[in-house]
């Protein structure tokens, strides 16, 4: 099978192997999330039920908690990225390092602001200073130190570098945020869904939940692939293989 | 349910909508981005592409 051998691997990582794969497969995810997003607004708003004591602001925990979700994992999938981009110095995986940072500080922020905007109603006040806030916030800070440091860097290498050994030292924040709740004792709730204990909602509830955490997922790689893309052409517009498929474009 | 219910979200509106509309906005801003930085990018190679051609 040619897909165990190292040598397909290898292939795969350089930017112009990847490039077509990316170009194919952004369409499809496009389609996935529009289409895992409608049935999920339409579990989150028809489907399932109003809360007995929150009444409807309950529902912003649809998208609260899926890009919450999202803003910890693409952390951890931005510095296994950036660890194999520091050990093998392979090229795309930097670029997809890079590329996923804008897209899990944008989940992280739009977590910290449906949280303000379900806080207020259900606790009285849009932002406290809670252990899960704060790490919360932090990340974001992180996210926002890791591409200003890419940026300020002009050599690519040792802004790669730079920047995975800076993303690596936050990812203790990860399990910080995590434990959070548990480890101090905060105003924000402990977790509904766990791998250990069956979810504390009702059915549809969690598939709304599942759906829209779904969408969220095909969606950070329908754009992290766009970013790869358009760094790859910025990056080779100097070859001919790059001339080739523009012109092919047209 | 109709629809000036629905869309009061039980008094809830401003945050519900302000949540929703915010996460669609920016997700949305987010792929118009790229888009549009993908077309001056390729529109910049062709351009470069022709004038080497001479």
């Amino acid at each position: 099978m040619r897909i165990f051998t190292k040598a397909y691997w290898l292939q795969l990582s350089s930017p112009k192997a990847f490039y077509p794969i990316a170009d194919k497969s952004i369409p499809w995810l496009i389609a996935a999330t529009i289409l895992l997003s409608l049935v999920g607004l339409y579990y989150a708003f028809i489907i399932a039920p109003i809360d007995y004591q929150q009444g409807n602001s309950y529902r912003i925990m649809f998208i609260h908690v899926p890009a919450a979700w999202m803003g910890m994992w693409i952390y951890v999938v931005m510095c296994a990225y950036a660890v194999i981009g520091l050990v093998w110095n392979t090229k795309l995986s930097n670029m997809m390092a890079a590329a996923l940072a804008p897209t899990g500080a944008l989940f992280t922020f739009l977590a910290l602001w449906t949280g303000a905007l379900w806080g207020k109603p259900t606790w009285g006040a849009y932002w406290v200073w809670d252990a899960r806030l704060t790490s919360f916030l932090i990340l974001l800070f992180l996210y926002f130190g890791f591409m200003s440091l890419r940026a300020a860097i002009d050599d690519p290498r040792r802004a790669s570098r730079a920047s995975a050994l800076l993303a690596l030292v936050g990812i203790v924040n990860i399990p910080i945020i995590y434990f959070s709740v548990k480890w101090w004792n905060t105003l924000h709730q402990g977790a509904s869904i766990t791998l250990d204990k069956a979810p504390t909602m009702e059915s549809s509830m969690f598939t709304a939940m599942m759906l829209m955490t779904l969408a969220f997922f095909t969606y950070t790689f329908a754009v992290a692939f766009m970013r790869v893309r358009n760094e790859i052409l910025e990056k080779e517009k100097n070859s001919a293989w790059v001339n080739e498929i523009v012109g092919s474009d047209k | 349910m109709n629809l000036p219910e629905f869309l009061d979200m039980g008094r809830h509106a401003f945050y519900v909508w302000g949540s929703y509309g915010v996460v669609a906005l920016f997700m949305l801003l987010e792929v118009v981005l790229l888009v549009l930085k993908k077309r001056s990018l390729t529109q910049s190679i062709a351009r470069l592409a022709r004038l080497n051609r001479g």
